[in-house]
């Protein structure tokens, strides 16, 4: 059982609270997902097709996506030939295992690509009704909070109410918002925000944009647009970009970050609404056929539940009920 | 793209079978593998997949294939049929109270287009049922929703009851409900704010909202991007609620939108509307049997192999079937064809409504203009009888004034005479392959069309 010390290890050295704030967020996830395995390894005895076959299904129940599950089932299947498992039991924390390499496939960067003592510059991206405002009233909290200073730019000159939605955040978190008038030009108001960020010396400038279905042609073109701006203006720029992922969403979402990469090279994803229920999955899925890590994740309705992602704390708050089985049985 | 429609992922396993008279229980076996696949990468349910397989196979195995078709056509017919009657058969419409006002309530996760979808609603309403709608901004807790209905009531020209966000969403109705009463307005649209199904105290509130407005309809807007978990959502809201039915919205992505079939599983209700783009006009009523070709990524087989049905000639078909096989097939036959096929549709969705047509050599990717069909009927009307009889007569003076007559150039009047030759290379190379397998059953088999 060394992989799950391992992880053990790993959070003794971070906070407590974040680990809770994770715990509880993914409970739904949990319940549903372990509890489906826990019943597979029940009902099978024997690991067969047929024992596969569910754990595929149980795989696809939580939107993991048919490739990745497919490329997960064949990788179990020769483990399990080769270790000689037989018996059920066996395999579950092999399967365990085999999900937690997916996702910490490296130890590579999931935190945002912020500059020292200079004007760092994201841009948030993604279809309609993900969260990206919500994101990033959330994400300019937690920089204030950080003593940093703020700057949002109300990018999202189409839908009713978006521009107002962004002010009201501005007020609640006492940050600046550039806007325009309703229906202008969204670069126009990028060029705005960017001068305003820099004469105002601001840490951080976040970017909102207008949701689009990735399917619109010139609405991805007005983004690449809005793009180039903030280049123009900060050679680098934007340091990041962000796509906001409904965890709701299902094998859309691998379109979605496919067609949003390729039009604004998107750098992170922000994984929103993970408090609900059967989610998750979508995160083996990306970073396994796109390999965009996670940055970010929602976890509830409050201002402190937007979180940066870490995949250890992501596969214990998955597994945290195999986890204390595990013990158990190792105490006994 | 992530997703193989059905008719691609059917290829492989259709190779093996070609040509049998008779599904037998394997073939099905194998099929229903790819059916499954194909419904759970365009997010359908598993739970709702599993049930949905056992019942086609049931009725696939030992059916008779029909003459028109292939075995694999037969099978995607049946697969097709079975998810129509599933979706619900027919359009359902909006409920009218017998004592107006008729109250809607709009209910749903966050992000799911409540908002955006309740002004599109009630400029339906208005529009196209001649109503006078009151809209009601009934969601306290997003920053700024309540405006956002309201610029939406104010680009409409229409009324929306707010009260601020310091007022509870059930006072908010309870007054929104007086209001339409006494402004004799006969519909009442109440935006609520998204929320959580595992959310007891904000399901609780629309309960009381309900109880409140007893409302006729409560719809759920449901994202048609929805992954597995539209099953838990839908079975909640109708559980803690009684939805009356769904609205699937942004549709006018390329999502497959097999949570629809998801929701209407669970919930038995129908799903009545459909929101297909960002302006207020786009919301569409709900087609059943166009939703179930989307998520099975196959184009419209079923329309197709309807229309093969109807419009194929079978005689005319066995003759052609005979000329290709011996290889004199004629410029008039090529224009029969080119009327016949053209009877059925543009032909982009025909060759996109064929499964297998991606799969034979050179058909990929083929781009078919319709006006190019029409220069290429002008072309082969241009020739005299012995030419079309005998293409090999076309020397270079007949062409040029092939070319003259029809009113296109000779470059065009050559591609053509070089394209017929190379469609009739490769329909002795298919029927070659045909007789190859052996017995042919059914005189037309995967061959309805020569054309392609």
């Amino acid at each position: 059982m060394s992989f799950f010390k391992k992880l053990k290890e790993k959070f003794t050295d971070q906070t407590d609270t974040v680990t809770e704030k994770f715990r509880d967020g993914l409970s739904k996830t949990r319940d549903s997902f372990v509890g489906a395995m826990n019943d597979l390894v029940k009902d099978y005895r024997k690991v067969d097709e047929e024992f596969f076959e569910e754990l595929e299904e149980i795989l696809i129940s939580a939107d993991v996506g048919v490739n990745t599950v497919m490329d997960l089932i064949d990788d179990l299947k020769d483990e399990a030939r080769t270790r000689n498992i037989s018996d059920a039991k066996e395999i579950q924390p092999v399967i365990s295992e085999k999900l937690a390499e997916l996702l910490q496939k490296t130890d590579e960067e999931t935190k945002l690509n912020m500059q020292e003592n200079e004007l760092t510059v994201i841009l948030f991206v993604g279809v309609n009704g993900v969260g990206k405002t919500t994101t990033i009233g959330k994400l300019a909290h937690k920089f204030k909070g950080e003593g940093k200073r703020v700057v949002m730019a109300a990018g999202d000159t189409f839908r009713a109410g978006a521009i107002e939605q962004l002010e009201v955040w501005g007020e609640r978190v006492g940050v600046d918002v550039i806007k325009q008038q309703a229906g202008s030009d969204p670069a126009a108001v990028m060029y705005d925000a960017i001068r305003s960020a820099k004469s105002k010396k601001a840490d951080v400038l976040l970017c909102d944009t207008a949701g689009r279905l990735q399917n619109k042609v010139n609405l991805m073109n007005e983004l690449e647009k809005v793009k180039r701006v903030l280049t123009r203006e900060v050679p680098d720029a934007p340091h990041e970009v962000l796509l906001v992922l409904d965890a709701t969403t299902g094998q859309n979402a691998m379109s979605q970050a496919k067609t949003f990469g390729k039009s604004t090279d998107v750098s992170g994803i922000v994984l929103t609404k993970l408090d609900g229920t059967a989610k998750g999955g979508i995160v083996l899925a990306i970073r396994h056929e796109l390999d965009i890590p996670v940055k970010l994740v929602g976890l509830g309705e409050g201002m402190d539940d937007l979180q940066e992602f870490e995949a250890d704390q992501y596969v214990h708050g998955l597994f945290a009920d195999v986890l204390e089985e595990v013990e158990e049985a190792a105490e006994e | 793209m992530a997703f193989e429609g059905l008719a691609e992922r059917l290829q492989g396993t259709l190779k093996k079978i070609r040509g049998k008279g008779k599904v037998n229980e394997q073939d099905v076996k194998e099929m229903m593998r790819e059916v499954r696949l194909a419904l759970l990468e365009a997010d359908v349910n598993f739970k709702v997949v599993k049930k949905f397989i056992a019942d086609v196979k049931e009725r696939a195995i030992g059916e008779e294939v029909l003459d028109s078709l292939t075995p694999g056509q037969q099978v995607i017919k049946v697969v097709n049929e079975e998810l129509t009657k599933l979706m619900g058969g027919e359009q359902s419409k909006i409920a009218v109270s017998q004592k107006p006002p008729t109250v809607i309530m709009m209910v749903g996760l966050q992000g799911a287009g409540k908002t955006t979808t309740t002004g599109k609603l009630a400029n339906h309403l208005r529009k196209k049922h001649n109503r006078n709608p009151l809209m009601v901004a009934a969601d306290i807790y997003r920053p700024a929703a309540i405006k956002q209905l309201e610029t939406l009531g104010k680009q409409l020209s229409m009324p929306v009851f707010s009260l601020g966000d310091q007022v509870s969403p059930v006072d908010i109705a309870k007054q929104a409900m007086a209001k339409a009463k006494e402004d004799h307005h006969d519909y009442v649209l109440i935006d609520t704010a998204g929320r959580l199904h595992v959310d007891n105290e904000l399901m609780d509130e629309l309960v009381q909202i309900k109880e409140a407005t007893s409302p006729d309809e409560i719809l759920l807007v449901v994202d048609a991007m929805t992954g597995q978990d539209a099953v838990n959502v839908a079975e909640s809201f109708n559980e803690q609620l009684g939805i009356t039915g769904a609205i699937l919205t942004k549709l006018d992505g390329d999502t497959r939108g097999g949570a629809a079939i998801s929701v209407k599983a669970v919930t038995d209700t129908p799903i009545k509307f459909a929101g297909v783009g960002e302006k207020i006009d786009a919301l569409e009523p709900f087609h059943p049997e166009r939703m179930a070709s989307r998520i099975l990524g196959m184009g419209d087989v079923l329309t197709l192999i309807e229309k093969a049905q109807t419009n194929v000639d079978e005689e005319r078909a066995k003759e052609l079937e005979r000329k290709m096989r011996t290889n004199d097939l004629t410029f008039d036959d090529f224009l029969e064809q080119l009327a016949q096929v053209r009877s059925m549709g543009p032909l982009d969705e025909l060759l996109d409504m064929m499964p297998g047509a991606g799969k034979m050599k050179g058909l990929k990717n083929i781009q078919v203009d319709e006006k190019q069909i029409g220069h290429i009927e002008a072309i082969v009307k241009s020739m005299t009888k012995a030419e079309r009889e005998t293409p090999s007569l076309l020397n270079a003076s007949r062409r040029k004034r092939i070319a003259k007559g029809s009113g296109t150039s000779i470059q065009e009047v050559n591609r053509l005479i070089k394209q017929f030759d190379e469609m009739k290379k490769m329909m002795k190379q298919m029927s070659g392959m045909q007789k190859g397998k052996g017995k042919k059953k059914g005189g037309l088999g995967g061959m309805n069309f020569p054309f392609m």
